[in-house]
């Protein structure tokens, strides 16, 4: 089943030098699955995840044929309609913890914000259930964390309460932007692991958003490439290997690998036509 | 705490108190310094006066043994660092002698005109808050468009306008064409000494008494040069306010606010609003200190009897004693709201802790 | 170079020399400035105050103290009073035109004395650090903790009465600020690379100070004196007002207003007039202030 169908999406900036186009007319569709994005810093992936929740600031500008949530277009709604998608339908976990909390709220409050704005509840029962929420991220003493503020916990602790506040509301989209490039590397798969669970768990939609080859590798089913605002190439996770497109292959080839040990590590050559060639198809 | 100090770092005594006495201690230390410092500053003034203290007690035609009396008394005959141990004694006792204008002891002359002052810049500070915290707001959410143009012009020109004369237009416009406002006074003649001072605050008095007729002629005297002081607030509250809400506006929780959903005016004031709150306790408590400065000319025009007025007359009446006084009480309550404002940083924001 | 034109040179990507970079740098600044109309209008009305100032005896109409006692007080466009006269008879748009001389005296002489001994004091602590890092700063903090205003006036009062001693006391309250700024600037720049590499060369901390602190000091103390310079003139204005400052007959601005004071409900032009005046000056510079702080601090600048 489709939840989200991208057609044609484009952001643009305007700036001194001209109008600077972020994300150059790409399209895809997002099912029960974990999609990832992958591509290298600055080549539009957190714009294309902001602009499906239409949270492009201005100046920036989004423009698509169609961008439809279980065949609503999103580009149609009133900004009223549009804040009910938000959290509810949509959710986004930002890459750092400690900027993408508010650091004079409890968590607590910050959690019963995100599950009221959507649910009439009345306090104590919305209170279990940010409750239930942060054990099933698998925080320990969940009460503690409710009354702490966010500078008293740490990164990876900081990201669970992230996912947790996203999945409040039982949302059916789950973006998901470097989630865990600020991170430990130790906690990493830890946080990704129990993400994981819980979108399979609630059948959600996953858009992972990642400059990790490896990572997006391991924790998705499919994968598009992206380069300079446009996918370049888009394949099954585990055909990864089969890439055709040399940018891709330059990715891959770039990457240290355990089983195929290398003297040199190629650095990637980038040609000016990838900007402008046409999408290939590996599926 | 401290053990595990002294046992981790060897060859380093231990530190005999623990770390927020320490810095108390310093913070204290620092406010002393501050303190004394101001107070050497007014005995220097007072030092290189062209006034004779001496003259100025026994007058022009006391003989000279009368002079030298009132020489010795004085304690003008010991060496400078004796005068001035002589100076921190009397005023850390409160005593900052005699208003010559007055004849009386000029600490009591400050206490009676405080109040007077402090009604004005209170009333001033709230106009001030009320207005320039949602002008702030405004412009931050609505920057570059109009709104922010408009505002921003209204806050230069209000950082631009000679107060004393903008009190003086003031009262030509609301006192002496309209005649909307009171004019020059706290209260109109016939209204005077109609409530026993309680306070010496004429509204707090007025409402103690349950006299409201005196309660809106105070008002009305009140309104106008309170509303101009709150004016000149406003330009610095909003200014602030604004470059505040600017940096949080593009913070990165703020974004996480909308994607949960929420609406434009529950990601100013729910989320952006509360980060400042903090600051904006300093800028108050600051903008309040300038008031009391700015009040200085503000009471001049309107006939104010508050410090402001009393040690401008006392200036110009060559009345040292007074003048000093007066500057030393003004920089006291500078140096406490400026503490004060770091206190209520520390209890308010929940990263201090 | 002979294909481009100046403009292309200076709005160049890729600059051939440092001088080229340099001076586009300053050109892109000052395209910056003069985009916006705020700042635009600041710098014409101070341009227009220096040419008034400059040309003060061609274009006042009357002697500035020529006293008129039969007309007296007489209202805006009286004969060829365009703004009528003051309580003496004086022509008040000439004691205007002439009254701009001592605006600029007392910014020019503030300018010469305040930033110069904040600078002074702030690098020295910054530089030389403990002891006297520590009593400098100390003092600093001391004079920031009065009230400007009201230190000014206990100076006055201790200087007596006039313009010098005005623009003293002006300079004594308003040097902490800059003191702070000027040792903030010299405490990063003092643990740069650059400086140890100059102190290997053998220079002196004389030297160091005043060939290689101060020059990276000042563009910054200029944007700051320049937002000042309105709260400057407001104060000198006050201080006139209050008799303290220049002293009768002087066409200073501030004590213009105190004589029209006693005649604001009948003849409000005699003190309307030049505060307008007070009011435009420092005007200007708070306009042209805040386009500077816009150009050199983009992200609080209020044009998206
Ligand atoms: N406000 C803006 N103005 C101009 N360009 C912008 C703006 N915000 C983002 N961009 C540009 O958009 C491009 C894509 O950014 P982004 O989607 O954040 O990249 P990433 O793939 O690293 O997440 C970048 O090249 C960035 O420079
Ligand atoms: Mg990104």
């Amino acid at each position: 089943m489709t939840l989200l169908t991208v057609n044609d999406l484009w952001v643009r900036f305007p700036t001194r030098q001209g109008i600077f186009a972020a994300v150059r007319g790409i399209s895809f569709e997002l099912g029960q699955e974990r999609l990832g994005i992958v591509g290298e810093s600055g080549s539009g992936k957190s714009m294309t995840g902001r602009s499906i929740l239409q949270l492009i600031r201005k100046p920036g500008q989004v423009q698509a044929a169609e961008i439809s949530f279980q065949g609503r277009n999103l580009l149609d709604l009133s900004e009223r309609e549009m804040r009910s998608v938000r959290g509810n339908e949509i959710s986004m976990v930002m890459q750092d913890p400690k900027f993408s909390l508010n650091p004079v709220m409890t968590i607590g409050a910050q959690l019963m914000e995100a599950y009221l704005q959507h649910n009439r509840d009345n306090r104590q029962s919305a209170r279990k259930k940010c409750i239930e929420m942060l054990n099933a991220v698998s925080l320990r003493d969940p009460e503690r964390v409710m009354n702490a503020y966010p500078h008293e916990m740490s990164g990876g602790m900081g990201q669970r309460i992230m996912i947790a506040m996203m999945l409040i509301p039982d949302p059916k989209i789950l973006i998901a932007d470097e989630p865990t490039s600020a991170l430990d590397v130790s906690v990493q798969r830890q946080v990704l692991s129990i993400m994981d669970k819980l979108v399979r768990d609630r059948g959600m939609g996953l858009i992972f958003i990642s400059h990790d080859l490896n990572l997006v590798a391991e924790f998705c089913d499919r994968v598009l490439i992206m380069y300079a605002g446009r996918i370049v190439e888009s394949c099954l996770a585990s055909k990864l290997h089969e890439a055709k497109h040399p940018y891709t292959r330059g990715l891959l080839n770039a990457l240290p690998r355990l089983d195929n040990p290398r003297a040199h590590l190629e650095v990637l050559q980038r040609q000016d036509d990838w900007m402008h060639a046409p999408l290939e198809q590996t599926q | 705490m401290v053990s595990v100090t002294s046992q981790t770092e060897e060859g380093r005594k231990p530190a005999p108190f623990p770390p927020w006495l320490r810095s108390t201690l310093a913070t204290l230390g620092s406010i002393t310094a501050t303190l004394l410092g101001l107070l050497l500053v007014t005995f220097v003034i007072g030092r290189v006066m062209p006034i004779d203290p001496v003259l100025a007690i026994v007058g022009e035609r006391a003989s000279q043994e009368t002079y030298d009396a009132v020489y010795h008394q004085l304690g003008l005959d010991k060496p400078l660092m004796v005068q001035f141990f002589y100076y921190l004694w009397d005023v850390v006792h409160g005593d900052f002698g005699n208003s010559l204008l007055t004849a009386r002891p000029v600490s009591q002359d400050i206490a009676r005109v405080f109040p007077a002052t402090m009604e004005l810049a209170t009333l001033g500070v709230v106009i001030g808050m009320l207005l320039g915290i949602p002008m702030g707001v405004l412009s931050a959410v609505h920057r570059g468009t109009w709104v922010d143009q408009t505002i921003r012009v209204l806050t230069l020109v209000g950082y631009s306008m000679p107060i004393f004369w903008l009190g003086m237009m003031g009262l030509l416009l609301f006192y002496g064409i309209l005649g909307w406002v009171g004019g020059p006074g706290r209260l109109d003649i016939f209204f005077e000494g109609l409530v026993p001072s309680v306070t010496g605050m004429v509204l707090v008095d007025a409402l103690l008494a349950g006299d409201m007729d005196v309660f809106w002629n105070g008002f009305f005297h009140l309104i106008l040069p309170a509303s101009l002081l709150g004016y000149y607030s406003l330009a610095y509250i909003s200014r602030m306010t604004r470059s505040f809400m600017l940096e949080q506006l593009s913070a990165e929780y703020i974004t996480t606010a909308r994607v949960k959903g929420l609406s434009e005016r529950q990601v100013i004031w729910g989320h952006a609003f509360k980060n400042i709150r903090v600051q904006l306790v300093t800028v108050i408590a600051l903008s309040y200190a300038n008031l009391l400065e700015g009040s200085v000319l503000t009471e001049i025009i309107f006939s104010w009897p508050g410090i402001g007025s009393y040690i401008t007359t006392a200036l110009l009446s060559a009345d040292m004693n007074a003048v000093l006084g007066g500057t030393v009480v003004v920089g006291l309550i500078f140096i406490c709201l400026n503490i004060l404002s770091d206190l209520l940083y520390k209890i308010f924001d929940p990263r201090a802790k | 170079m002979s294909e481009q034109t100046l403009k292309q040179w200076l709005l160049s990507d890729a600059p051939a020399s440092r001088m080229q970079a340099r001076v586009a740098g300053l050109y892109q600044g000052w395209l910056r400035l003069t985009s916006n109309w705020m700042t635009l209008t600041g710098l014409l009305i101070l341009t227009a105050l220096v040419l008034i100032a400059a040309c003060a005896p061609l274009l006042a109409p009357h002697d500035p103290f020529d006293q008129d006692l039969l007309n007296r007080l007489k209202p805006i466009g009286f004969d060829d009073h365009y703004l009528g006269t003051d309580s003496l008879g004086r022509d008040i748009l000439s004691r205007l035109i002439y009254g701009s001389r001592i605006t600029l005296y007392i910014v020019a002489l503030v300018t010469l004395i305040a930033p110069v001994v904040g600078l002074l004091v702030g690098t020295v602590a910054g530089y030389l650090g403990g002891w006297a890092d520590q009593i400098l700063m100390r003092t600093t903090d001391v004079f920031l903790a009065f009230p400007r205003l009201v230190l000014a006036l206990a100076f006055v009062a201790a200087l007596g009465p006039g313009i010098e001693n005005a623009v003293l006391a002006i300079s004594l309250t308003a040097w902490p600020p800059y003191a702070r700024m000027a040792r903030a600037e010299t405490l990063t720049i003092r643990s740069s690379e650059f400086i140890a590499a100059i102190r290997l060369q053998g220079a002196g901390p004389l030297r160091i100070i005043t060939r290689h602190i101060w020059p990276l000091c000042i563009s910054s103390l200029i944007v700051r004196v320049t937002l000042d310079m309105a709260g400057i003139i407001l104060a000198a204005a006050g201080l006139g007002f209050l008799g303290l400052g220049a002293q009768p007959p002087s066409p200073e601005w501030g004590a213009m207003i105190s004589e029209g004071r006693r005649f604001i409900l009948d003849h409000w032009w005699v003190a309307t007039i030049p505060g307008l005046a007070i009011f435009t000056v420092s005007l200007a510079f708070n306009l042209l202030g805040d386009g500077l702080r816009d150009v050199l601090d983009p992200k609080d600048g209020g044009h998206g």
